[in-house]
């Protein structure tokens, strides 16, 4: 009849004693929401951006207008998320996709039929990446509108630009990979286009494919871009484009 | 100069005063000179600016701590993305068409739905202004667009020009993009996707 209770009081001193053990205590920095008896005060506020990873990315305060969900609609930190999202699900994808001509559709049919989540998992790649280019575009208008792109933050809104621009090359290189029809026309559209370039055309056309037409030379270059170089890029473009955020000031001031 | 307080006009008096007995002092101070001429007083005045002697602390701005307000906004954020995408995956399947086959051209061929747009152009303009032009200069143009806007408002009233012209140049592509994806059947000739169906895939 009081095994509810005791069980109750047996978890809290195994609480206690795992938060009050010196591992635990050497991992979580002073102020950490998750160290013993953390109380809500000013100080300790502070301690929880400060003695964390996220001050990188956040000062202790910032501007009250900041936070509001009207000014921003959170559309650069959507964008943010669905770039880890669409890490995280892109890595679960690699397990299984093997960028051959012969087999690239195959492993992902086989994906969508007989591994677990796999369906669900490539769903949510492909619509997330829709979605970030979106996210990305309409991040893009909310600074126009605003005017955030005036000094001091003239850099900072060419650092966005690239980062548009990548987004763009990142959902389009990964357009081709399921090689089905879709995305085998869909470049084959595409690449034409650049291949008007003036002067150099041909070549430009050429070293995006890595041949004179669509094949197993593109399938290769297109997914070591997808996966591996342009990832890494942006990743950087976002760094700065981050400390800048902050660096310009936060974010611009209300109209 | 009936508006000068009486006291620093005393002291402007006295300075006067002591300039013209010799004293050093108010020399080395770099009054001196001022005060041998007779507007000793209006120039002290007009030379020490208000904002230097008044208001020397900066205006507090009103913030807030980012842990909790923003963090939590933006966890919650997080959090409906994350169940807007998977509950759209379950229910929507992300299309797998047959395999690529290069030698059967499928009718219409559509580029990405963000490149649908230069598609649509490229029925209008040759292939050199369409596909590589106009694009080109767009990307060309919003980088230097900082540099181009030198008016310092941000205030919408203050900015007609800028966001009418932004405006128009954003629905230019919104509605290229529309035509070229929903407006576009066989042979990428113009159709109604409530007649015809739609001829495009994500």
């Amino acid at each position: 009849m009081d095994n509810p209770s005791v069980a109750k009081e047996k978890l809290g001193e195994l609480d206690d004693k795992i938060r009050g053990s010196q591992a635990w205590n050497s991992i979580f920095r002073p102020g950490s929401i998750f160290k013993q008896g953390y109380q809500d005060s000013p100080r300790n506020r502070s301690y929880v951006i400060m003695n964390s990873i996220l001050y990188h990315l956040h000062p202790v305060k910032v501007k009250r207008h900041a936070v509001k969900v009207s000014y921003t609609l959170c559309l650069g930190g959507i964008s943010f998320f669905l770039f880890i999202l669409l890490t995280v699900t892109g890595i679960f994808l690699m397990f299984f996709y093997r960028p051959t001509t012969t087999q690239a559709w195959n492993s992902i049919y086989q994906l969508k039929t007989s591994v677990t989540f796999g369906l669900l998992v490539r769903n949510m790649h492909r619509w997330a990446a829709h979605l970030m280019v979106l996210s990305v575009f309409l991040h893009m208008a909310r600074v126009f509108y605003h005017g955030a792109y005036k000094p001091p933050r003239e850099f900072n809104w060419v650092i966005g630009i690239v980062l548009l621009l990548l987004t763009l090359l990142l959902s389009f290189t990964g357009y081709l990979l399921p090689w089905d029809q879709l995305s085998l026309w869909a470049v084959t559209v595409g690449t034409n286009m650049a291949g008007y370039t003036p002067v150099f055309g041909n070549q430009v056309r050429f070293v995006l494919l890595g041949g004179n037409e669509i094949g197993s030379n593109t399938l290769i270059r297109w997914y070591v871009l997808h996966v591996l170089m342009l990832p890494f890029v942006i990743v950087i473009f976002m760094a700065v484009h981050f400390w800048r955020v902050r660096k310009d000031g936060g974010i611009s001031g209300p109209l | 100069m009936t508006d000068i307080p009486d006291h620093l006009r005393q002291r402007a008096e006295d300075a006067r005063y002591r300039a013209q007995a010799g004293d050093t002092l108010t020399d080395t101070l770099g009054s001196g000179d001022l005060a041998v001429d007779g507007g000793a007083d209006e120039r002290l005045l007009s030379v020490i600016r208000a904002g230097s002697i008044q208001e020397l602390r900066t205006q507090p701005t009103d913030k807030v701590n980012v842990w909790p307000h923003l963090l939590v906004v933006e966890f919650v954020a997080a959090l409906c993305v994350f169940t807007f995408v998977t509950l759209f995956s379950i229910f929507m399947n992300a299309p797998l068409q047959e395999l690529a086959n290069p030698n059967k051209t499928p009718n219409p061929a559509k580029a990405p739905w963000y490149f649908v747009g230069l598609q649509e152009l490229l029925t209008y303009f040759n292939p050199m202004v369409a596909g590589v032009l106009g694009p080109g200069m767009a990307a060309a143009g919003l980088i230097v667009l900082p540099y181009l806007d030198k008016n310092p408002s941000t205030r919408p009233e203050d900015r007609k020009f800028a966001v009418s012209f932004f405006t128009i140049f954003l629905m230019f592509w919104a509605v290229l993009g529309i035509i070229g994806a929903v407006f576009r059947g066989k042979g990428f000739q113009f159709t109604l996707p409530w007649k015809d169906g739609l001829f495009f895939d994500l």
